[in-house]
């Protein structure tokens, strides 16, 4: 059975001054309605040029794409890669949507917010301006902005962050979308905040069954709201697995230093935070065996120097997850283990 | 020597700004800092936390002079350094030194990190044993730098190369304070721990304190020995880390904590949120009463209006509030 959105072996780069960037290599991945994929990695990791792919908005002149992303609609799967740009364009808004990290400059200053949403409800539906704007509340009131008769009236300056991000969100969701693409959609919004943003979703994807792809690089908020998770490093999805998979048993180094190096609000003490050293790889050159070998702690226990020399599969380690490494499951178990006896 | 390096007693700073549009002649009060007590003892780590608007980068600044405050006083090492003018706080500033958030407008790009880190040298007018540029290197050595890359400018390094730059060039006078302003919050996060790691090992080293201003929990749990929550400029919970944490007292505390999201999905789908509702009220016309009433969940009428004292609730934590949350 196919998913709702599925990405297959999707590459993207740019040509610079500098050499080709390789912002996106070979990337597959696929959620389905009412299911919600988390995409983390560290800024250059590629997720976020993953994912303006899908909704078509990279530019052509300066963008290679190559790969397929197909939505699966009820008249047949679309390919959005190869699809002509008015195909994808007819789908943007109403297919597949996306909200951005920053609202403030993803809203247009000198219109109001009902002009907005309005505008983006008009272009798939006909009917008046005040039609439009019945809609715009109606959206409004969904998204939980209070006195919505006056707030529709206002303009973007007018409101605090968390409400502009709701605009955001109303605006997104106008004309129900199926899947709905979230860019860092918190980063930029207090915990408070956060937390009422990620319900509102959270409550939105259920009333309407919506397929919702978050970019993220807060581990806490991924086990909030995700399903499923897929980490990307260097531009390459390193490892793909179930939310309790990736927490609980990851299975790639990147992966479990990543979950080790972040403080927990729930575990008090003034242990010593196990960084990982060193730093991101750079896009342009890339390393020819695997991206994370210059910073793996594990790498130097592979024979034959394999981790310098051969860029790891994404192979399925068990059941529906998949991993980058050379290590074996039951290797990197070992190695874990006798990490964890050496530290007490 | 003070007991403690800092002492901030009923520190005040507001802004004045023009109430209703630019050209309004009826002039407005921003209370960013309205009354905030705080202490930082020889080589303790003292965290500020809070909601963005809630006045805690203010403190940070006011600490340091960069704004003038308006009422209270400030001690530092014992002495009142609140009302000195530029001359005499000069002796000062060399004890006392600043990490900002921005790792990349927080240094300059046309200076390479040599020039950047002398500067200090310069202005206080100090020759460090063994010339500058030795010292220099031994700073960027000390941060994790090669000191190699002396002569080289601050856009050829990483964002986390840059903020050991920031860190080193607050140490270059051998402070005893350091004011570091959400230092991690602007760095991805395998690359938060190296610096937090950094940061722990150069207070272990060099005996220093710290004013650690940051919205991020955990980073604040992680390296706090005690933390402040502050909200719409007032301080709402004092307390060490281990009570804070695990027995909040005040509702904000304990509304601002259940936010925190846990990265452990098992946690996470068994937790109890206290979701606050709304945003900060503006501080230019904060609520009357307790400034938390317009989203607390246990508001009574005595909370509109009347402003709750600081109380010590347990010994070392103190809260304002009326209807305190019961010890855990």
């Amino acid at each position: 059975m196919s998913k709702f959105l599925e990405v297959k072996n999707l590459s993207v780069s740019f040509p610079t001054e500098d050499g080709v960037v390789l912002a996106a290599n070979d990337i597959s991945y696929s959620v389905d309605l009412g299911e919600t994929l988390a995409i983390v990695g560290e800024s250059g990791s590629g997720k976020s040029v993953t994912n303006l792919a899908v909704m078509g908005l990279h530019n052509p002149q300066r963008t290679q794409i190559t790969g397929q992303a197909f939505i699966n609609l009820e008249s047949g799967p679309v390919d959005v890669i190869s699809a002509p740009t008015e195909v994808v364009r007819r789908m943007r808004g109403k297919t597949m949507s996306m909200i951005f990290q920053d609202p403030m400059s993803a809203l247009h200053p000198y219109y109001s917010v009902g002009d907005q949403i309005a505008e983006a409800w008009g272009l798939y539906n006909s009917g008046s301006k005040r039609d439009g704007f019945a809609r715009a509340k109606e959206m409004l009131d969904l998204v939980g902005i209070p006195d919505v008769d006056k707030r529709v009236n206002e303009f973007p300056h007018q409101f605090s962050g968390g409400m502009r991000q709701r605009v955001m969100i109303a605006m997104a969701l106008v004309n129900n979308p199926s899947l709905l693409i979230a860019d860092e959609p918190t980063t930029a919004l207090d915990v408070t905040v956060q937390s009422q943003i990620l319900q509102l979703l959270g409550g939105l994807q259920k009333e309407f069954n919506m397929a919702i792809i978050l970019i993220t690089h807060d581990l806490g908020v991924v086990a909030e709201v995700a399903d499923r998770v897929c980490v990307m490093y260097g531009g390459r999805i390193v490892e793909n697995a179930s939310i309790d998979e990736t927490f609980y048993n990851p299975l790639q180094p990147y992966t479990v230093g990543l979950l080790n190096s972040i403080p927990r609000v729930d575990k008090l003490g003034s242990h010593r935070l196990s960084a990982i050293p060193g730093q991101p790889p750079s896009l342009i050159n890339l390393p020819r065996g695997c991206a994370f070998e210059p910073r793996c702690q594990f790498a130097s226990s592979v024979a034959g120097n394999l981790c310098k020399t051969t860029n790891p599969n994404l192979d399925e380690k068990s059941t529906d997850h998949f991993a980058r490494c050379h290590l074996s499951t039951t290797q990197l178990h070992q190695l874990l283990a006798k990490n964890e006896s050496g530290a007490k | 020597m003070s007991e403690n390096i800092l002492e901030l007693k009923g520190l005040k700073k507001h802004f004045k700004t023009t109430a209703g549009g630019f050209f309004s002649r009826e002039k407005a009060v921003v209370k960013a800092v309205d009354g905030v007590d705080l202490t930082i003892g020889h080589g303790e780590t003292v965290g500020l936390v809070g909601e963005s608007g809630c006045g805690k980068t203010t403190v940070g600044r006011t600490v340091m002079k960069i704004y003038e405050p308006t009422e209270g006083a400030m001690l530092f090492d014992g002495e009142d350094i609140t009302h000195l003018s530029r001359k005499d706080m000069k002796p000062f500033r060399s004890q006392m030194q600043m990490i900002f958030q921005d790792p990349f407008a927080s240094l300059n790009p046309r200076h390479t990190v040599g020039t950047i880190i002398e500067s200090s040298f310069i202005i206080h007018g100090v020759e460090p044993e063994g010339g500058r540029k030795k010292a220099i290197q031994d700073l960027l050595d000390r941060v994790g730098l090669n000191p190699e890359h002396i002569n080289r400018f601050p856009h050829e390094f990483s964002g986390g190369q840059r903020q050991r730059i920031g860190i080193a060039r607050a140490l270059a006078l051998r402070p005893k304070l350091i004011v570091a302003d959400e230092p991690v919050s602007a760095l991805d996060v395998s690359i938060q721990a190296q610096v937090v790691n950094l940061l722990d090992d150069l207070q272990k080293e060099l005996g220093l304190s710290y004013l650690f201003v940051a919205h991020d929990l955990s980073v604040v749990q992680h390296i706090s020995d005690r933390v402040v929550v502050m909200y719409l400029g007032k301080v709402m919970e004092t307390a060490t880390t281990e009570s804070l944490f695990n027995s909040p007292r005040h509702p904000y505390t304990k509304a601002l904590l259940s936010a925190v999201p846990i990265p452990d999905p098992k946690i996470e789908r068994m937790r109890e949120r206290i979701i606050l509702q709304g945003d900060l009220p503006s501080p230019m016309n904060p609520p009357a009463g307790c400034v938390f009433n317009t989203r607390c969940w246990k508001t009574q009428a005595k909370c509109f209006t009347d402003v709750p004292q600081t109380v010590e609730i347990a010994p070392g934590q103190t809260i304002a509030c009326h209807f305190p949350e019961p010890a855990n």
